[in-house]
């Protein structure tokens, strides 16, 4: 049976949409600060949180295939509505990377030519553009007299192998390819072994999920490194890569089973019994864990050894911070832990859904976390915009899955685990 | 009969088949028959229900366990570390549990998963009489390898006859029935 997409949630999805559409407009003037840095992080925050969403499903997607597991077969077209919002969060995040790439904004510190120099003309120094030297020599070549360049950063400017806006796009390009191409390659298969059936189309999903999941790998960290650990350019930490990933993971979970149960309350899927809502609740509790083990294990040894050029990082969060830091922490960490403890909560729609807000919520502001201290650092306002800014970006994400879900049979009806998927029971 | 009153018959009858066996107790359940248990070698999946056996409460056990445990790791470390010898370690001296509490939480950690799951199997083993050294209930040994045995007692089925349970019992594909009375 096909999904419709009804008008009430339609309507739903456009009041959002419209309320993140003024928003943006009146957030654009509204926004005082520095080069407009509080509207651009919004913009990265919504996007970035959204992308992860739907990689997350992307990665769970290709897991289920890798692994051959059955049960999560019925849940399969909700998490292809899910990831085909990739391209949508994409565009985002290449319009606030065009942004950064032509100084519109200062998201990324490092694009800053004035770090990287360590000499600049002296007749220029005083003006909004000034001409920058690498060396003396080259200065004198060009016939100028040049000063040494009192913003230039030798810690930056010995990242500049890596982190220089050429390879930045490169990089960024080729995530984003990836898994736009993956994405609309498996739907693909997908639909197509809704007409053919039979094991050939499955064990090449097989074979596709397990290369997307090396890629992934690898991706999953750079580009937590690319997009969001180089805002705070001086500082480092490896298991950043991991920590946003697991953030991703978790709200993707949670997202798939919110989604879940609504298509079940408005009588679609009607296959899907206790045991896979079980299952979904274990997962939104257990990946619960994997982000706060993540998160503290980060917190732990730099509050630990407390060395400045680490601590840093958590100093600006905790002094300027305080609630939304430990306050996202406690929602995303105690409530689930707490709340889907019991094995009837987690087979409660009723509990998941509310946790599934809630959390929905919570790593959102994780994502804020991660963006803004870096940006704004203590002349921060959270407000309307914001809230505005992430209801607006809900709203398209509904539209788009939900009408991507209209497009295609609720249940993968020709695949060889189907059967075994009806009959789940734990 | 009043000389049986004071005596329990019991029913073991064995099935070489885990899902005969499962397919007999919904038959047997369906004709109103109450099973006391069944012995396997391995959990057989949807019987519990099937004969009337209550969820475990092993996950409350856990988590009382679990709550001992993280209670005891910050009541040991408050005491150890703050109240009755105060360290400074890493230059951190705030006398405090909450300030110092980062530094405390791994060990909190592992000693709520050490209290919960060893309070966790050495409860089970208690309450399945399966501690080392306690006599086995098991009434066959060969349920412990490739056959099933279900136990029907007359206490739970006051109103059946043992010839009319035996021939219930041949018909769902029982391959052997004995009979014991027990004081």
């Amino acid at each position: 049976m096909n999904f419709v997409f009804s008008n009430r949630a339609k309507l739903f999805s456009i009041i959002l949409m419209v309320i993140g559409a003024i928003a943006i407009v009146a957030g654009f003037f509204a926004d005082g600060s520095e080069h407009h840095g509080r509207w651009w992080s919004n913009l990265l925050i919504n996007g970035f949180y959204f992308l992860g969403i739907s990689l997350g499903a992307l990665f769970f997607y290709a897991l289920h295939f890798a692994t051959e597991t059955a049960w999560a077969v019925m849940l399969r077209r909700v998490m292809e509505g899910v990831f085909s919002f990739i391209p949508y969060a994409a565009v985002v995040l290449v319009i606030v990377f065009i942004g950064a790439s032509f100084h519109w904004n200062h998201i990324y510190h490092w694009m800053d030519q004035s770090v990287l120099s360590e000499f600049v003309s002296e007749a220029t120094v005083d003006s909004d553009h000034p001409e920058y030297y690498d060396s003396m020599a080259e200065a004198e070549e060009a016939g100028v007299t040049a000063l040494k360049n009192e913003d230039y950063d030798e810690i930056i400017a010995n990242k500049s192998a890596y982190l220089n806006i050429p390879f930045f796009w490169v990089r960024s390009i080729l995530y984003l390819g990836v898994f736009i191409l993956f994405a609309r390659w498996f739907r693909r298969r997908s639909l197509k072994e809704d007409e053919e059936g039979g094991t050939r189309l499955h064990t090449l999903g097989y074979k596709r999920g397990a290369l997307y999941l090396v890629l992934f790998a690898v991706f999953s960290s750079t580009l937590a490194w690319d997009w969001l650990m180089s805002i705070d350019t001086h500082w480092f930490s490896t298991l950043f890569g991991w920590y946003v990933f697991s953030g991703m993971w978790v709200s993707a979970m949670n997202v798939i089973i919110i989604l879940t149960l609504y298509l079940v309350s408005k009588g679609y899927l009607k296959d899907i019994n206790s045991s896979h809502v079980h299952d979904m609740g274990k997962w939104v509790f257990a990946l619960s864990f994997l982000w706060s083990y993540l998160w503290f294990s980060q917190f732990l040894l730099i509050w630990y050894s407390n060395i400045p050029e680490e601590v840093t990082y958590f100093i600006t969060r905790i002094e300027e911070y305080k609630v939304p830091f430990f306050g996202m922490f406690i929602i995303n960490f105690a409530l689930p832990m707490l709340i889907l403890m019991s094995r009837d909560a987690k087979r409660n729609p009723g509990f998941l859904i509310t946790i599934g807000t809630i959390i929905f919520i919570g790593h959102y502001l994780d994502t804020y976390m991660l963006v803004v201290p870096g940006v704004l650092f203590e002349s921060w306002e959270f407000g309307w915009m914001e809230i505005g800014f992430f209801l607006g970006f809900t709203g398209l994400f509904i539209n788009r899955v939900l009408s991507a879900l209209t497009k295609a049979s609720l249940v993968p009806k020709q695949s060889p685990y189907l059967e075994e998927s009806l009959h789940h029971s734990i | 009969m009043a000389e049986t009153k004071n005596f329990t018959k019991v029913v073991h009858a064995m099935f070489d088949d885990d899902h005969r066996l499962l397919d007999a107790a919904k038959d047997l359940v369906g004709k109103g028959i109450r099973i006391k248990d069944v012995y396997s070698p391995f959990p057989i999946h949807g019987l519990d229900p099937v004969i009337g056996i209550k969820r475990t409460r092993l996950a409350v056990v856990s988590f009382m366990f679990g709550f001992f445990g993280i209670s005891l790791a910050l009541l040991g470390m408050w005491y150890f570390m703050i109240s009755d010898w105060p360290m400074n370690i890493g230059g951190k001296p705030s006398f405090s549990l909450i300030e110092n509490l980062p530094a405390f939480i791994p060990v909190t950690f592992e000693f709520t998963v050490l209290c919960a799951a060893h309070g966790m199997a050495i409860t089970y083993l208690i309450r399945n009489g399966t501690l080392p050294g306690m006599p086995a209930v098991n009434p066959d040994p060969r349920t412990t390898d490739d056959k099933f045995v279900m136990e029907i007692t007359n206490l739970e089925n006051p109103n059946l006859s043992s010839d009319e349970l035996s021939e219930m019992l041949k018909a769902v594909g029982a391959i052997e029935i004995n009979e014991k009375e027990i004081a």
